[in-house]
């Protein structure tokens, strides 16, 4: 069998397109890379919607933590401590349990069933899961450069008689994005990281549709060989790594367009993983 | 435990509950809640010795070895780290066996790899095959040890890297007029001082290993995940003490036992850094000097 026909077979796998069987034995190292990296398309949709989904409760969540009303900022503190304060594996099982536990049938709300059945399934739960998480981290560091203004802008809109919602949109908003962006490039590396742990928390793989690390490890425990399948499952992660800093070093220069040379922020990765 | 248990089946209300959770696997997951605090008790200063050991090789003047530290402390950047978590049991598995293997039976002739199997001679099995379940677990921790050290040695070693960085060259330079051997200015100078620059990413790690032990899970370690899943799940009569699926219950209590542990880490962190913080050239010290004045 040659390579391109495993990837015809193969490099859609994990969607449910292409053979249905996986290989038993003799695996092959193009068997291993296709499978993988059919696998790391579950990872590039859950990554990629948590992000764009999580950018705008974000910024809710950092608008309600910096908030001088307690009903605003409550909410938001207890929001961002549960979800940062505790590990996302925890979060995941405690998240699948609490959705098996709803009624199978669907709930009655004003004579209209809401079915609860999808909750269950990796897709939607897991993905609510990673976008309150994402929502959280991400909530906080915006906090923080909000904190961070510095107080001459702020003067300077109050001068030129800009207030309310156009000093925010206008003056506060895109500094607070400048100054975070460096911290939020290393938050949408690692939450790709943490997309991980999906299929190892309690979430079921239908049909065994699971993303890199999951195919990894079949492939693992198939040839008790851990040399092969996890150095490919590094080299895909290193990749989507160098694209993710390139996409954010972007929008990171977007934002950084007006000012001198020397006084961009760069963007810096930092450890800052399991959650 | 208590003599009025004997016979679950009458009892009722508080006096079940009560016997309910001091039955023996509930006390084996009472221990397991110590051996999570054990693992990060053991893995956290072993951690910080590897970085160490990190910052150092990738500061060293030697052309190989700094390679080797830069290698190290880059590697876990751009990989998830429940790959090295899963990757680093079976590899340091086989890397035992095998070693142990070459040196305990030399004349054994067939391949270790046969197809898709490890073989090794019986007497190079870790732990060897007539083990207790206990030795199991020991190992099984043990390797969990290693395993937490090495990943979060890299991760300890980017910041303590860091942290020597931002020590004032200066100083370092006062240091070598004094006459001072390069060790000296090292021990002397450097390290005494690059610990408020290493204490917020160290603090900040800290909460992170916090918050990665629920992953002893994967290591096949009876921990407090495994114990939750175990006796959460819902029992039949067959049982002493039947109930449903109780298992969102036990993840609620896991989760309280994180946020505690994170809350009250972060507390101390807190009053660590401003303790150290107090004399120093920092911003926070000089914010301390200020409202002293």
């Amino acid at each position: 069998m040659s390579c391109w026909q495993t990837i015809g077979d193969y490099a859609f796998r994990s969607i449910g397109i292409g053979e249905r069987l996986l290989p038993r034995s003799d695996f092959t190292l193009c068997q291993q890379f296709t499978l993988i990296g059919s696998g790391l398309i579950w990872n590039l949709y859950f990554g990629v919607l948590a992000l764009v989904a999580g950018f705008f409760l974000a910024n809710a969540v950092a608008l309600g933590k910096a908030s001088r009303n307690p009903w605003a900022r409550k909410p938001a503190e207890a929001f961002v401590f549960v979800f940062r304060g505790s590990p996302l594996f925890i979060q995941f099982f405690l998240a699948y349990e609490t959705f098996v536990m709803l009624p199978r049938a669907g709930i009655d709300i004003l004579g209209i069933t809401v079915e609860t059945d999808w909750l269950t399934k990796a897709w939607a739960g897991a993905l609510i899961v990673l976008f309150l998480n994402t929502s959280a981290y991400a909530g906080e560091i915006f906090y923080g450069a909000l904190q961070s203004i510095p107080k001459g802008d702020l003067e300077a809109a109050d001068a030129y008689g800009i207030t309310g919602w156009k000093r925010f949109r206008r003056i506060q908003w895109p500094t607070m994005l400048r100054l975070a962006w460096p911290a939020y490039t290393n938050e949408a590396i690692f939450l790709f990281h943490a997309t991980t742990l999906v299929f190892f928390s309690g979430f079921p793989a239908f049909q065994q549709r699971g993303d890199a690390l999951y195919y990894a490890n079949y492939f693992a425990d198939k040839t008790f060989n851990p040399f092969i399948p996890y150095p490919i499952v590094a080299v895909y992660f290193i990749c989507l790594t160098l694209v993710v800093t390139a996409v954010y070093g972007t929008i990171n220069r977007r934002l950084n367009r007006h000012l001198p040379q020397n006084q961009r922020v760069r963007i810096r990765l930092r450890p800052q993983v399991i959650r | 435990m208590f003599a009025s248990c004997a016979d679950p089946s009458t009892l009722e209300g508080l006096n079940w509950l009560a016997c309910y959770l001091t039955t023996g696997k509930h006390l084996d997951f009472y221990w397991s809640f110590l051996v999570v605090l054990l693992l990060l008790a053991v893995t956290a200063p072993l951690a910080l010795g590897m970085g160490f050991l990190g910052a150092m090789a990738a500061r060293s003047p030697f052309g190989p070895l700094r390679l080797l530290g830069r290698t190290y402390t880059a590697m876990v950047r751009g990989v998830p780290d429940i790959v090295f978590f899963l990757f680093f049991v079976i590899a340091l598995d086989q890397g035992l066996e095998w070693t142990l293997h070459q040196i305990v039976c030399p004349d054994w002739t067939d391949p270790i790899r046969q197809g898709t199997e490890f073989r090794v001679c019986p007497e190079a099995k870790i732990p060897s095959g007539g083990a207790s379940a206990f030795w199991y677990q020991v190992d099984g921790f043990v390797r969990a040890v290693i395993t937490f050290a090495l990943v979060f040695g890299a991760f300890a070693a980017n910041v303590i890297y860091g942290a020597m960085q931002a020590v004032p060259k200066a100083q370092l330079e006062t240091g070598e007029a004094y006459g001072m051997s390069p060790r000296q200015v090292f021990a002397r100078v450097l390290v005494p001082q690059m610990w408020i620059f290493a204490l917020p990413g160290l603090s900040n790690l800290w909460v992170i290993l916090i918050k990665a032990t629920p992953l002893l899970f994967l290591l096949g370690v009876q921990d407090i995940v495994y114990w939750a899943r175990e006796l959460g799940g819902s029992k039949t009569n067959a049982y002493e003490y039947p109930h449903p699926d109780w298992r969102l219950w036990y993840f609620l209590g896991l989760m309280v036992f994180y946020l505690l542990a994170t809350w009250a880490s972060e507390r101390v962190l807190g009053r660590l850094t401003a303790r150290l913080s107090r004399g120093q050239a920092t911003a926070a010290g000089e914010a301390m000097r200020k409202a002293g004045a």
